[in-house]
């Protein structure tokens, strides 16, 4: 329901960050996620941020060299996903100062707990950076 | 020690990696990385187990196995300190799912983590419930969530309220125990419980109906307020975003009350003020503000409302439409689509903006403009429409194509007023992208053409001119050699011109000649050439002083190594040069197809057609081409339609084969792929022309059973018959022999499946009969039958059923309990299985008890062979 999967993806079409709400094994992941991501890729700057692709829909927008897509149910509302995928960026930026493709790379596990935080079940749960970060940095300074 | 012990850190793992150059060279530093995690799982190391964890998730996203740490993420979850607890919740949600049985194994830890008194541990369990929760495990769990919802603590209570949502998906029956709370949290400060609160309402709603009427009636005025309350805030630095107050809660209040809304006019007229407020007041220069606008707009769409908030909606509707940002504009267009059928004179004004955007450059723009474009053609406007578009289909990309083709033969058809326009426009379609253009709407064409009896001669005309042009669309040739064959003297004696015509002269060779490109080109398919064959028959009965060179193309054939082709030109030239007699008899004008039937017909065998890819017409027959990993319903339905559509055209079908002996020809002449053609009715009528009243089935049927014993004849029929034979012989076979083979042909709704023989011994016999109602694939119907085999009765018949955790059994009262002695009566029961698990195998454990001579009888037994499908 709702959101399907995020995936973070560079230029080069390699995957930096995959959470699935649905579960795939890991040949339809891969199958999937090549698809999707040739799809996305060629498309330029001015056309839509919006694929259809089977039976629900790519939000993606691209940050830097690294692509972030979003997808959702048929009934979603796509704008608001493009201001969560936003919000997502700021949050990380937020943490980690200046993010980029690499801070994710290195501290992947950080990038899953402030997803995880954001999103449950396909469902957006907290949109405030403040609230989002205080459990992850809490986890930074104990250990 | 080895270099790449666990003692590597996560880092220098992915430095590795990014070194690596080639493929292979990736494997293998991924598998030596595994074999060290493996070694260090083994030797059960407890300090480096969250960093062994910690490269697995890396590893699993670039896509190798990882299973082997499953168990690893247990031991972790189970340990004491908080980040090894964040890492092992994490592993869990990545690398299981719930499926895994290992998954029962972690409901003990959950259940402690839950009632743990650190509230980011309490917070880390509900997350990890609320993701990946199995069915079972819900319903262990969920007084505890239940108590959650009303913690202190408001981050716990967001996410309790996420995980109520996933168990109430899971086991919809715990739906109730959920209503009041959720009731409660709506009323809440914190954003985050009410977005979260929100959201399970929602799906409260769509779960029982009964939610849907308690929250309609308390919580719809609280929820306006709330909307109220937030759309009205001050400037609050946590949530805001581009000047705007927290938009998700926005868009989700709205969500929520376009389900309280829909079909109930109280609840809608509450909510009119502050929808009308939202709509006017959010400003539209930023994204946040065209989300919620967006999400107003939809809302208003499906509420029930008076005119003043829809002129509202479509008047932002049209604002969206002229924005230059793409993902406006296609948002727009989607919403349109929806207010058509509210409004479809507001939307008409938009006409002109939504042509332009079928000529977009964004694909995603131009298919959503072409399925709105479809639904505002009426009458007027339909003219200029389709001269458009057809301009653009010169012009327009392959992919995009194949649908415009559709679309402009879907909407031609339906609203063609005169029978030349229709004609015309096909016409200019077939030369454009032919090869587009699906076997039914051909079949359509020619139907039509065959019926404008006046205006046959300009329609040949017109083809031939086309064809000369554009011989590489494959449709159009056949279309196009048909026509020629029909009326070819119409063609070269110019009758029948129209003024609007130019004079155009053909002789009699141009004629064939035109037919003979259409054999004789290397791109022609079967179908082509197989039309192109019974044209030159009936052209040299039309034009006699052409029959030796006809009879020499045909010739040309009679080696073909395809049987079709083959059997066609030996038999047209034994009739050539034999029975000139009948000849012209043979291949007298088409009879006019009697429209009900061919439109009854088409509707029976419409939804079995599948769209064949474009070039090469796929010359399996209808509903038979699905490969085999289509989902078992979609082909028994598909071979159910089968079955009507030749029956329904001729109810004397099967009885006229049945008269004569067709067995040898009826087996699928297997040599060559049998034409397409073969299932199109029209063309068996082409060798059979004289009797006109009758259908189409039952004239082959006189045919055979008129007394004409020649061969040629015999054998025509014979052509004929295996020409209406398609390679689907098994729906033949069954009309033949009464009853299908195999796999149950479906009745009209649901389907039905094998019985089974559940139990069998020398006493008694249980048969299971299954079906299952159409809307409800996870519930089977099962029928019990319980015949005594032996002579004894047996009264008290008991039957007694048990299922697995994941099924649901329910068991209605049986029609009686004594079962009278060698099979003279049996007892039914009905028994209902609901599958949450569908797709999994139904087990059951059957217990039947008796009593029989005066001693009581216990039979137990497992039933495991229960069909696959249910």
């Amino acid at each position: 329901m709702g959101i399907r999967f995020i995936l973070m993806v560079n230029k080069q079409g390699q995957t930096r960050l995959a959470q699935y709400y649905e579960w795939l094994t890991l040949e339809e992941r891969r199958a999937l996620e090549g698809e999707i991501v040739r799809k996305c890729l060629a498309r330029n700057e001015q056309q839509c941020s919006f694929v259809e692709h089977r039976n629900y829909k790519i939000v993606y927008r691209r940050y830097a060299s690294l692509f972030f897509l979003v997808g959702v149910d048929n009934d979603e509302n796509e704008l608001a996903i493009l201001e969560f995928i936003h919000l997502l960026v700021e949050t990380m930026d937020r943490h980690f100062g200046n993010v980029c493709e690499l801070d994710i790379m290195f501290h992947l596990e950080k990038a899953h707990f402030m997803l995880e935080e954001m999103v449950m079940n396909g469902c957006i749960v907290e949109t405030s950076k403040a609230q989002i970060l205080t459990p992850v940095q809490l986890l930074e300074k104990t250990s | 020690m080895n270099p790449f012990s666990s003692g590597t850190r996560l880092r220098d793992m992915i430095r590795a990696i990014r070194a690596c150059k080639t493929a292979a060279e990736e494997r293998a530093v991924v598998r030596k990385e595994c074999a060290a995690i493996r070694a260090s799982i083994n030797e059960d190391d407890q300090d480096y187990r969250h960093r062994n964890l910690a490269k697995l998730m890396f590893i699993q996203i670039l896509g190798y196995p990882t299973h082997f740490g499953q168990m690893e993420c247990l031991k972790l979850i189970a340990s004491a300190g908080f980040p090894e607890k964040r890492i092992g919740y994490l592993g869990l949600m990545l690398l299981l799912d719930e499926r895994q049985e290992v998954l029962m194994l972690v409901t003990n830890s959950l259940k402690q983590d839950l009632n743990h008194s650190n509230q980011y541990i309490v917070g880390l369990a509900l997350c990890a419930l609320g993701n990946i929760c199995s069915a079972e495990m819900a319903r262990d769990l969920s007084p505890e969530v239940e108590r959650l919802l009303q913690f202190r603590d408001p981050n716990i209570r967001k996410k309790a309220a996420l995980c109520s949502i996933r168990i109430i998906k899971k086991v919809p029956d715990l739906a109730e125990n959920f209503i009041n709370c959720a009731a409660s949290l709506l009323k809440e400060k914190h954003h985050g419980v009410l977005i979260t609160g929100v959201q399970l309402c929602a799906d409260l709603c769509k779960v029982s109906s009964e939610a849907l009427e308690y929250f309609r009636k308390k919580c719809t005025e609280g929820l306006v307020r709330t909307l109220r309350d937030i759309v009205n805030s001050p400037y609050s630095p946590e949530y805001d975003t581009s000047g705007i107050t927290d938009p998700y809660l926005h868009i989700r209040l709205l969500k929520l009350l376009r389900i309280l809304g829909q079909g109930d006019a109280d609840a809608s007229d509450r909510m009119t003020d502050i929808l009308a407020q939202v709509a006017t007041k959010t400003e539209s220069n930023k994204n946040a503000g065209n989300a919620i606008l967006y999400e107003c707009v939809e809302t208003i769409m499906s509420i029930e409302d008076d005119g003043g908030l829809r002129v509202l909606a479509i008047n932002i509707l049209g604002k969206f439409l002229s924005n230059r940002d793409n993902n406006i504009r296609y948002v727009a267009l989607n919403m349109l689509m929806r207010a058509t059928t509210l409004d479809a004179q507001a939307v008409q004004r938009h006409r002109a903006t939504i042509l332009d955007c079928v000529k977009d450059s964004d694909a995603s723009i131009r298919k959503r403009a072409l399925e709105l474009l479809y639904l505002l053609v009426n009458e007027n406007n339909v003219k200029p429409l389709i001269k458009e578009l057809i301009e653009y289909l010169e012009v327009s990309d392959q992919e995009f194509k194949g649908d415009l083709t559709a679309k402009i033969c879907s909407l031609v058809e339906k609203f063609s007023s005169e029978k030349i326009w229709y004609i015309d426009q096909m016409l200019k379609v077939l030369s454009e992208a032919g090869n587009f253009v699906k076997d039914e709407v051909w079949h359509a064409l020619i139907f039509v053409i065959s019926n404008a009896s006046d205006l046959h001669g300009y329609t040949v005309r017109a083809l031939y001119r086309a064809f000369l042009t554009s011989t590489e669309q494959e449709t159009l040739v056949r279309v196009a050699v048909w026509c020629i064959g029909e009326y070819g003297d119409m063609l070269v004696n110019n009758v029948g011109m129209l003024d609007i015509e130019d004079p155009i002269t053909v002789t009699e060779c141009d004629a064939v000649d035109a037919v003979e490109v259409a054999i004789k080109r290397h791109t022609s398919d079967l179908t082509t050439k197989a039309m192109a064959l019974i044209a030159l028959l009936k052209l040299s009965s039309r034009f006699p002083s052409s029959s030796e060179r006809i009879k020499g193309i045909i010739v040309q054939n009679k080696g073909n190594l395809v049987l079709e082709l083959q059997q066609r030109s030996i038999e047209f030239n034994r009739i050539l040069q034999k029975h000139q007699k009948i000849r012209s008899a043979l291949v007298e004008r088409m009879p006019v197809l009697d429209e009900a039937t061919f439109s009854g017909r088409r509707a029976g065998s419409l939804p079995t057609a599948i769209s064949t890819s474009s070039g090469a017409p796929s010359n399996l027959p209808n509903g038979i081409a699905k490969p085999a990993t289509a989902p078992i319903p979609d082909l028994l339905d598909l071979s159910s339609d089968d079955v009507p559509a030749p029956s329904s055209s001729g109810g004397d079908f099967p009885q006229d084969l049945l008269g004569v002996d067709l067995s040898p020809t009826l087996a699928p002449s297997g040599a060559g792929k049998p034409p397409k053609a073969s299932t199109d009715v029209l063309l068996d009528l082409l060798s059979i022309g004289t009797y006109l009243p009758v259908q189409t089935g039952s004239s082959a049927a006189d045919i055979l059973s008129s007394s004409q014993d020649d061969k040629a004849l015999a054998s025509l029929s014979s052509l004929s018959a295996n020409a209406t034979s398609p390679v689907n012989a098994a729906p033949m076979m069954d009309l033949l022999d009464g009853h299908g083979p195999g796999p149950q042909k479906p009745k009209e709704n649901g389907q039905a499946y094998q019985s089974l023989v559940a139990y069998e011994s020398s006493s008694l016999r249980v048969m299971f009969n299954f079906s299952k109602q159409p809307g409800s694939p996870q519930t089977t119907l099962i029928q019990a039958t319980f015949t005594n085999l032996s002579s004894n009765v047996y009264n008290d018949f008991l039957f007694q059923a048990a299922v697995p955790k994941f099924l649901q059994l329910h068991l209605d009262p049986a029609s009686s309990n004594t079962l009278p002695a060698s099979g003279d009566g049996s007892i039914t029961q009905n028994l209902k299985v609901t599958n949450s698990q569908h797709g999994k195998l139904l087990v059951m454990r059957v217990r039947i008890a008796y009593k029989t001579n005066n001693k009581d009888v216990l039979e137990e037994r497992q039933i495991n062979n229960f069909p696959q499908n249910l």
